[in-house]
């Protein structure tokens, strides 16, 4: 039984974030979830989510360089923390383990 | 690289620097800008203008979103929670101070809110009627000889048709009424006395009545009534009494057509059981009633779109025009208008001219409310200021440790705010709890206005006022302070605080001792008229309406019947009660007279026996008696008449009552108050026969002393059933009713001593604190004198005088005021006692006295304490 419950928009961020290694920071997660999944996303509602998760002790973050393209600010970049990590594993072991028990030919397509 | 090229629209990062969190905000700008660039690739400046504006905005959620307030304010709610904390710490250590002014300070918002109340519903009165801005009653100026102006409410019943007929553009509607009265109202075997009135069938729409049941339109079918809803009650319980069939008296049958709520306590109409038709009263009225009987009333309402100053103006010759020369012409009667909104607080006119009323009563409380208040203020403030001397020093710490001037302001306006809220609240319970005793005392059903946002803006307003007052010298003075003079020792706070203080406290017993003579005062004057000689004996005797015709018919049958009871001492029958003999006549001529002696008389209808009855004193002549025929014909003066019909000896004259024939005067009786206590009597003349109109009877019974009253009037009532069955048997002490008289008075002398004890409490309170602050100030003084071999007595005096000549001081300047006060108070009275010295230097000793008592407590504390403790002391 876990005992914090994770969305799946921030389970989706979370397995981006470690998709992205170091180049995991707000924009670049707003256009993986354009490209890879085809959902229109604004860049608020996946700040939103990163803070929620951070909050939660699944990712934690730190500042990177100052950046020419974006006026001299700098990116904050998020990085997935043991606890996420476990969390996302649980979260695959236990869909496994759902769908070794689905029979085959049930999902009528 | 920003400089040059598209950039997104700068109010957009404004607001979010302002609304975000500050350490979110550089991630949020920049990720924002890197998808600028990207849209503007995209779409175009246009369209990415309008993109960052819209993802910009919907940053705007919770966890990005800073503190509402910014920053500045934070710290304004930390000082002001400490400043809180503070406030309540002082509070608490100096428990007494703290008692004293939130005492003080309670007591006087009691006394303010109670007044307030009362003077609300004395403002508000009749405002329960709609049409209060435009309803009036008509009244008549009539000129009298010697030019004597009297008002009468009463006008003829050719009027309402008079009015309709020729001036129906200015009114809405017109409304006839008779004078309220008591009926018998019958509803199959219940039968009870109730009050009603006539009116036409506009009357409901004049008054708003609130219907309950049927509409406003019932009365316009003529045998039809109204009853209140608690009247309906009564008689119907909760069934539906709409077209039941009553009887009023013994007239035919009405049908009742509607129930209406009942009217407010503040209201002139207030109490009235029924409201019937005019077309059934007017039945029982005699055909002959003219222009010149003014026995009824007028109500009209203005129309709409006119003016209420107009129409009074042009109805003002609608009788001189039609009245006869006989009928009352000669009187020149000038009609005018009597709004609704002055029915109650104007009512009292002299010469033609509206001179008030009870607005004078209402005035004189919200000054004393007033002045109770502000007494209440001083008192918080001398405390406050009196504590001054202590706080200095916390100024001086403060300061050095860097407070602003600001924040000591600020931080001595909290705590006399929070003891004014205190106080406010302490008020509230105090309110909450005396309310009913108030309305016992003052004769109202006011409540809590709870849910009234006037009240609580108003009180609330007012407590924050007197908070600011009395926290102004301590916030304002104190925290001027030069921080180093103050540590150093070398400003002495208090010094010149002394005298306003000493100014303060004399104003303070300056007002208390004034209230004090003033009820005094009150008192005396109402002492003087009790004990005014009433000229007839009120004990024992009642008084029963008659209104059944057997009982006149039968008359004497029914007095040696009540006789028979053995209860009885002597019965006799008047044409009004004893204590109210309101009917006058002119029309007499005698020997003697001059052309402008035209002066009305009081006249009394009696039976033979009046006199025994109530026991008048005879002073020469004779009483009625049976033995002589003649006496049908016969009058009994008083001594006001005689002296104003100016005969030498008046038993023997004649005088000629119009076309009633010439009556012989017979005796002359003692003055007796038969109308107003503070009036002198009026001329008066008794008379047994007289062949008019029947007028409503009272039978006056002097019941044997020595006799249970209940058990005597049970018997007196058994007679009564007898001969009148149908009505319900109502009497009335005597004593009792001439103690009404003095209701008003009364009220104003009750009311006038809580006050003043009040304010004496208050004043008392603030001489307490005064004291105890004085008497620890010169701990050391005294006990150095002590050492030195001063008395306990001598310290004693030493402590107390300034205390004492302060008050005195202020018995000297009550003297005046109050004289001035009373004398213009008494001018209204034509009885009234004589201003005398007692009150005066009663209610100086005595504010004196408490003086003294209230400083004793601390000074003598001070002077007997042990010098060792005192000297100790560093």
């Amino acid at each position: 039984m876990r005992t914090t419950y994770i969305g799946e928009l921030e389970e989706v961020i979370l397995l981006i974030v470690v998709m992205l290694q170091e180049e995991a920071y707000g924009v670049m997660i707003t256009r993986e979830i354009e490209k890879q999944l085809d959902r229109k996303i604004s860049v608020s509602a996946v700040h939103a989510t990163l803070h929620r998760l951070s909050k939660k002790g699944y990712v934690n973050s730190s500042m990177g360089g100052a950046t020419h393209e974006r006026g001299g600010r700098r990116k904050r970049f998020f990085k997935i923390t043991p606890a996420g990590s476990r969390i996302l594993q649980e979260i695959r072991e236990a869909r496994s383990r759902l769908w070794s028990q689905v029979p085959p030919n049930a999902l009528t397509s | 690289m920003s400089l040059q090229g598209p950039y997104p629209p700068r109010w957009v990062n404004t607001l979010l620097r302002r609304l975000c969190k500050p350490h979110l905000l550089e991630e949020i700008e920049g990720d924002l800008l890197e998808f600028y660039y990207e849209w503007v690739r995209q779409y175009g400046v246009a369209k990415a203008n309008r993109l960052y504006v819209f993802h910009s905005i919907k940053f705007l959620r919770y966890y990005a979103l800073g503190p509402i307030l910014p920053l500045s304010m934070i710290n304004v709610d930390v000082m002001l929670k400490d400043h809180l904390k503070i406030a309540w710490r002082q509070l608490v250590k100096n428990k007494a101070y703290s008692f004293l002014n939130v005492a003080g300070l309670g007591i006087g918002m009691t006394v303010s809110m109670l007044i307030g109340l009362w003077v609300w519903d004395e403002t508000s009165f009749n405002t329960y009627h709609q049409g209060y801005d435009r309803v009036a009653r008509v009244l008549q100026n009539q000129e009298f000889a010697g030019g004597e102006v009297r008002t009468w409410r009463g006008q003829a019943l050719q009027l309402a048709p008079g009015l309709r007929d020729s001036y129906g553009t200015y009114f809405k509607y017109v409304t006839l009424a008779n004078f309220r009265q008591d009926h018998t109202l019958r509803f199959d075997e219940k039968v009870l006395t109730q009050k009603g009135m006539f009116m036409e069938p506009d009357a409901p729409k004049i008054l708003t009545l609130d219907m309950v049941k049927g509409t406003q339109e019932g009365l316009s079918e003529p045998y039809s009534i109204f009853l209140s809803e608690s009247a309906a009650r009564v008689f119907f319980g909760n069934e539906d009494p709409t077209n039941q069939v009553m009887q009023i008296d013994d007239w035919p049958g009405v049908k009742v057509t509607g129930v209406y709520a009942d009217l407010p306590h503040n209201s002139t109409f207030a109490g009235l059981d029924f409201i019937s038709t005019w077309a059934l009263y007017e039945t029982s009225l005699p055909e002959w009633l003219n222009w010149g009987n003014s026995w009824f009333q007028v109500i009209v309402q203005v129309a709409d779109q006119q003016d209420m100053a107009q129409a009074s103006a042009a109805i003002k010759n609608v009788k001189q025009d039609r009245v006869s020369e006989e009928q009352g012409a000669r009187f020149k009667p000038e009609l005018f208008l009597h709004p609704m909104s002055q029915w109650h607080l104007y009512s009292r006119f002299e010469q033609g001219q509206n001179t008030g009323g009870r607005i004078q009563q209402v005035r004189m409380f919200s000054a004393i409310g007033f002045i109770v208040m502000v007494l209440a203020c001083i008192n918080f403030m001398n405390l406050s200021t009196a504590r001054s001397e202590k706080r200095a020093k916390e100024v001086g710490v403060r300061k050095a440790v860097g407070s602003r001037r600001g924040q000591l302001v600020r931080q001595f306006f909290t705590e006399s705010l929070m003891l004014a809220l205190l106080a406010f609240v302490l008020s509230l319970v105090l309110v909450h709890t005396l309310l009913p005793y108030f309305n016992d005392l003052a004769g109202k059903r006011i409540t809590m206005p709870w849910l009234h946002p006037l009240f609580w803006g108003g009180s609330i307003g007012f407590a924050l006022f007197s908070g600011l007052l009395a926290g102004s010298y301590p916030a304002l003075y104190l925290s001027s302070l030069k921080a180093i003079q103050v540590l150093r020792g070398t400003t002495k706070i208090g010094r010149n605080a002394a005298l306003p203080r000493k100014i303060l406290v004399v104003v303070q017993f300056t007002v208390s001792i004034s209230l004090v003579i003033g009820t005094m005062m009150v008192f005396q004057q109402l002492g003087y008229v009790k004990d005014r000689p009433v000229g007839y004996s009120l004990d024992n005797l009642i008084t029963v309406p008659v209104k059944n015709d057997e009982i006149l018919s039968h008359y004497e049958a029914f007095r040696h019947d009540l006789l028979q009871t053995g209860v009885v001492e002597e019965v006799s029958n008047a044409a009004s009660r004893v204590t109210q003999t309101f009917v006058t006549n002119s029309g007499f001529s005698w020997n003697g007279q001059e052309s402008d002696m035209q002066d009305e008389f009081v006249t009394v209808r009696v039976t033979h026996e009046f006199g025994k009855t109530i026991g008048w004193q005879v002073i020469a002549g004779r009483d009625f008696s049976k033995d002589f025929g003649t006496d049908s014909l016969a009058l009994v003066i008083n001594e006001a008449a005689a002296s104003y019909l100016g005969f030498e000896d008046p038993v023997g004259e004649k005088i000629k009552w119009g076309i009633h024939g010439t009556y012989t005067i017979i005796g002359v009786v003692k003055d007796m108050v038969t109308q107003s206590p503070y009036e002198p009597a009026k001329q008066t003349l008794f008379y047994i026969d007289f062949k008019g109109p029947k007028l409503s009877n009272v039978a006056h019974i002097k019941l044997r002393t020595g006799q249970g009253s209940y058990q005597a009037i049970t018997e007196v009532a058994t007679v009564f059933k007898k001969y009148d069955p149908s009505n319900p048997f109502e009497f009335q002490f005597v004593d009792q009713s001439y103690a009404d008289k003095f209701g008003d008075e009364e009220l104003v002398g009750r009311l006038a001593g809580i006050f003043a004890i009040l304010a004496i409490l208050i004043s008392g309170l603030g001489l307490f604190g005064m004291a105890s602050y004085v008497a620890h100030q010169r701990t050391r003084e005294v006990g150095i004198r002590k050492v030195l071999g001063a008395s306990v007595t001598n310290l004693w005096r030493l402590l107390s005088k300034d205390f004492v000549y302060l008050v005195l001081l202020s018995c000297f300047m009550a003297g005046p005021i109050a004289y001035m006060v009373l004398e213009g108070w008494l001018q209204q009275f034509a009885y009234r006692a004589p201003l005398s010295f007692r009150p005066f230097l009663l209610a100086g000793v005595v504010a004196v006295l408490i003086a003294i008592m209230t400083v004793s407590f601390h000074t003598f504390k001070a002077a007997t304490s042990n010098p060792v403790n005192s000297l100790k002391l560093e």
